[in-house]
């Protein structure tokens, strides 16, 4: 899910409930694709409670236009395998019974 | 429509007028955070020739105005808490320029400490750990992202894929900086390295290998500053503030609208040179706050010395070490000098130094217009000075 703004049209991310782009607050929610293209990522060698290193943390561009914090899952953490702008789509990790966390894995290419 | 202001009337209207660091920085489990505000303090106004009984404005970062007042035994007129990361120190001398300028204030007193190695004092960037129910919390922190090596490194990242920039180029810096950090007597590290050197330590968070990330230490640094007038009677020659700028942007890196560029750098660094009037090429000497070895990089991208994209053919062949012809975080920088949390300070220290041409083995030659420069927190915040000594006016 996302949010739109109804006054400027736009998508945004993070949630909150006045448009970050013109301050509207008539903004509501919708179901977002959960593709997008990585924007940026690194490779953390640094040991994070909950992660198994190294793992990768990466910033996805979603097709609705807003980017978010995520991790890459389903591939390697090799800089020679993560390309940035390259597709991922959404995969979801129920990280407790209450928190379920948006990362995202690779689209193989040619796929839809 | 009122006159735009530029702020080209309060060039040269206030200097910096004593500089020092806390009594020893590097490993310092005997001191406490606001232990090296204080050291620092005491050594900067001696370096004035003034006491703490001068002050009073006071203008700090990490701790607040009121610790550190109580901590140093002064009520202080005016005090500025402006907190946005590394670069507070450097938008603080744009307060400070405001605040006497407007005569409200006649000395202002700078401070920074951290104890980010030893952790004694509970206060400084950090220390303070990231709400769960923040933003941050919510939505950065929970993919593992605790930790400027591994957010401060996604700009980096992007860069190299629009750019072409490698991270042997990052490497450069950190070679050329090490080699300024040999004739500092303060510096942390000082035997000399090489690009394989930095490519083959180990890995923190790829595109970063540790030799292209700071250091983790205690230091404290301060700065007193007066207007011009009362800078000419003095101990010290003035160096004075013929620029500054500032800028504040998003707060979460994944916020950062174009990753390869600063929007804040962009728009402090623009304010310092249109306020200073000097040109790029009048710029004798640089302190261009190298968290990481790309940070630097970046910076000289927004301020304007090089086209977007161009940092990484600039630094390379030792272009900003010893000899030069781009003398760059001439103290050894946050890489091999000393990196507390929030290294701004030492940029002014340092440059307030050269155009004193008191840096000793390091002093660049003819060292007369300078920059000091910083982003704060994950290049949230940028903050800029640019200062010359009397010969600038």
């Amino acid at each position: 899910m996302l949010q739109r703004c109804n006054a400027c049209g736009q998508a945004y991310y993070y949630p909150r409930p006045i448009c970050p782009h013109c301050m509207s607050d008539d903004v509501h929610w919708f179901q977002a694709s959960g593709k997008g293209l990585v924007y940026s990522f690194v490779i953390c060698h640094r040991s994070q409670p909950g992660f198994e290193v190294p793992y990768v943390i990466a910033v996805v561009e979603l097709e609705e236009g807003p980017r978010m914090m995520t991790n890459l899952v389903g591939i390697e953490p090799d800089p020679e395998l993560i390309k940035c702008d390259s597709p991922v789509e959404v995969v979801y990790d129920d990280v407790t019974s209450d928190i379920t966390l948006p990362k995202f894995r690779p689209v193989e290419q040619g796929q839809p | 429509m009122p006159p735009s202001i530029t702020g080209r009337d309060l060039r040269g209207s206030v200097a910096i007028v004593g500089v020092a660091e806390s009594n020893r920085i590097g490993i310092r489990p005997d001191a406490s955070a606001l232990t090296l505000h204080a050291e620092a303090a005491k050594n900067a106004l001696a370096d004035a020739g003034l006491g703490i009984g001068d002050v009073d404005g006071l203008f700090t970062a990490g701790v607040t105005s009121v610790q550190l007042g109580e901590y140093l035994g002064i009520v202080p007129r005016y005090s500025d808490g402006t907190s946005v990361g590394g670069c507070s120190f450097i938008i603080h001398v744009e307060h400070a320029m405001l605040a006497l300028e407007a005569g409200i204030i006649k000395v202002a007193l700078i401070t920074h400490g951290e104890s980010g190695r030893s952790r004694i004092g509970g206060t400084g960037a950090g220390h303070r750990g990231i709400p769960p129910d923040s933003p941050q919390g919510q939505f950065e922190a929970p993919f593992g992202t605790m930790g400027p090596p591994t957010l401060f490194s996604l700009p980096a990242t992007r860069h190299m894929h629009q750019y072409g920039t490698t991270r042997e180029q990052m490497a450069e810096v950190a070679v050329s900086t090490r080699r300024w950090a040999a004739m500092h007597p303060m510096a942390m590290m000082k035997e000399p390295i090489t690009v394989e050197d930095v490519m083959a330590s180990r890995p923190v968070c790829w595109p970063y290998s540790l030799f292209m990330c700071c250091l983790v230490t205690d230091a404290g640094g301060a700065v007193v500053m007066t207007r011009a007038d009362m800078a000419k009677q003095l101990a010290r020659s003035p160096v004075y503030v013929l620029g500054t700028g500032e800028g504040t942007e998003h707060n979460m890196v994944s916020m950062m609208a174009d990753m390869t560029s600063s929007q804040a750098a962009r728009l402090s660094g623009k304010a310092a040179f249109d306020m200073a009037g000097v040109s790029h090429a009048e710029i004798d000497v640089a302190q261009l706050y190298d968290a990481f070895a790309f940070t630097p990089m970046l910076a000289l991208e927004d301020l304007g010395f090089v086209a977007p994209g161009e940092s990484g053919p600039f630094v390379e062949g030792g272009r900003t070490g010893p000899g030069g012809d781009f003398p760059m975080n001439t103290n050894g920088g946050g890489l091999s000098y000393t990196h507390s949390g929030m290294y701004g300070m030492f940029t002014l220290i340092e440059l307030t130094r050269q155009l004193r041409g008191e840096a000793g083995d390091r002093q660049v030659p003819d060292a007369n217009v300078g920059i000091a420069h910083g982003p704060g927190g994950m290049f949230s915040a940028a903050g800029t000075l640019i200062a010359g000594n009397a010969s600038a006016l």
